[in-house]
């Protein structure tokens, strides 16, 4: 038996929430392609500490998880779907592109939404072809802008946050800093407003 | 000790309302009808002075009553008057302290507290009367005689410092949800931090919902110093998110315009975002 298949045994035998931790940050750090399939259901297992060593070791293992993330996304568990978003969010491989974009707009729990909402922002859009690129960004844009007027104002925070990472490519600067004022002038919520000046002075120091 | 909530069950199944037909409703011979009415205006927030002035109206309702001699009608309508924020409601929600209806009672302290009147410290003192050793379980009933949490809350947020010395005690009650109101009303009517270190000690509490209440009395503190326990405590994103917004915005209050906030509110905003 392998290391690795010593440690997913390890996983799938702790009987310890404590237990299940120490054993998900060492199959985490053992960095093999072969625990992706078991990082991936730790998510599902109601264990927060655990996930968030799962997300970490599936983001370090980038975008050779890419597939099995994306195939293996939770539909009847929203925990568990908004670890899967995240990690995709954190490796940043356009690939998850449509899952992102739908996850934004349409899923119901906002935590889900808020970790689709910042990926958007931070997909690594050079790894498309131009005419790809140019169709990605502008999709992640336009759901980006949609969903800064939702009721729910963790999603506005999550689309200022998703625009300001996407207003590092020049094209979009000139609609994103336009959504920003609208928002300033418009949103009711301090907590928002705020959120913009900061991007407004993170976007200027970055251009 | 909140009622169980019928909202959800309220806003799907109801049918779309308009201001003018919920104010009638409001004297609708169906009671449901009535009840359905209050909590729309509440929860769409119309701000209308026919609106204030028909709610206040319904807290004298005795047409809707249930067997247990509970009010639901005035519990809705001292709920929805909260979220108007028109201080005239304030006279009729402090009679609704006097209120036979434990719920009606707890909805007028929750709702006192957002209008931030202080002329009601004297009626949300009196609930306090007997101090620790009258807040007891009321016999069969899922409460204590009077909503401790909601009364200690409103001092809190109206300033009462006057009542400083009779919220103490309940710091050493034995429901620890009613510690932590004590905890909170005590900081913020003295901002001694001792009281917001007791808060974030909760936060280690091996009682998930016993942390969530401990974030959300840290949020509505504004209590800077628990941002970064905050931000690690083993509780959903979401609950800490709102108790981070309470400490933003508490920031934000001192400037003078949001956009010149300092380095307090940037490091919140950084917690905010590595939470999304």
């Amino acid at each position: 038996m392998t290391n690795t298949q010593q440690l997913i045994r390890d996983v799938a035998q702790a009987d310890s929430p404590a237990q299940m931790v120490a054993a998900v940050q060492k199959l985490a750090a053992a960095k093999d392609e072969a625990a992706i399939g078991t990082l991936i259901a730790v998510f599902g297992y109601n264990n927060p500490a655990a996930a968030v060593a799962a997300v970490a070791g599936l983001t370090q293992l980038g975008e050779v998880a890419v597939p099995q993330l994306l195939a293996q996304i939770d539909d009847y568990n929203y925990g568990a779907r908004a670890y899967s978003i995240r990690a995709l969010a954190a490796i940043a491989d356009p690939r998850a592109l449509d899952v992102l974009l739908a996850s934004a707009a349409t899923d119901f729990a906002p935590s889900v939404r808020r970790a689709a909402a910042k990926g958007l922002g931070n997909l690594r859009f050079s790894k498309l072809d131009i005419t790809e690129r140019q169709k990605a960004q502008a999709k992640a844009l336009e759901t980006l802008m949609f969903i800064s007027r939702d009721a729910d104002w963790s999603i506005r925070y999550a689309a200022v946050v998703g625009l300001q990472a996407l207003a590092k490519i020049p094209e979009l600067q000139q609609p994103i800093q336009a959504k920003f004022a609208e928002i300033l002038a418009t949103d009711a919520e301090n907590a928002i407003r705020a959120r913009v000046h900061l991007a407004q002075r993170q976007v200027l120091v970055s251009s | 000790m909140i009622e169980p909530s019928a909202e959800e069950y309220l806003q799907e199944n109801a049918p779309p309302l308009t201001k003018e037909q919920a104010i009638a409703n409001l004297q609708s011979p169906d009671l449901s009808l009535r009840y359905y009415a209050a909590w729309w205006l509440g929860k769409f927030r119309v701000r209308d002075r026919a609106v204030v002035d028909a709610l206040i109206v319904a807290l004298e309702d005795e047409a809707d009553t249930t067997e247990m001699g509970g009010y639901p009608l005035r519990r809705n309508a001292a709920r929805a008057l909260g979220k108007l924020g028109d201080t005239r409601a304030v006279p009729g929600l402090i009679q609704c302290l006097e209120c036979s209806d434990f719920y009606v009672r707890e909805a007028a302290a929750q709702s006192l507290a957002m209008l931030g009147d202080i002329t009601a410290a004297p009626a949300l003192m009196q609930l306090l009367g007997g101090g620790v050793a009258a807040a007891v379980t009321v016999p069969g009933r899922p409460h204590l005689t009077q909503p401790y949490e909601a009364v200690l809350e409103a001092l809190g947020a109206i300033g009462a410092t006057e009542a400083v010395s009779l919220i103490e005690p309940f710091l050493e009650h034995p429901v620890p949800r009613v510690q932590c109101a004590a905890a909170r009303a005590m900081y913020q009517l003295t901002q001694d931090t001792s009281y917001g270190e007791r808060l974030v000690k909760v936060l280690d509490s091996s009682d998930l919902k016993l942390r969530r209440v401990a974030l959300g009395d840290l949020g509505a503190m504004g209590y800077l110093p628990a941002a970064d326990a905050i931000a690690n405590a083993k509780v959903e994103n979401s609950f800490k998110l709102i108790a981070l917004k309470g400490l933003l915005e508490h920031q934000l209050q001192q400037e003078l315009d949001v956009s010149s906030f300092g380095e307090d509110a940037l490091r919140v905003m950084n917690l905010m975002d590595s939470l999304l």
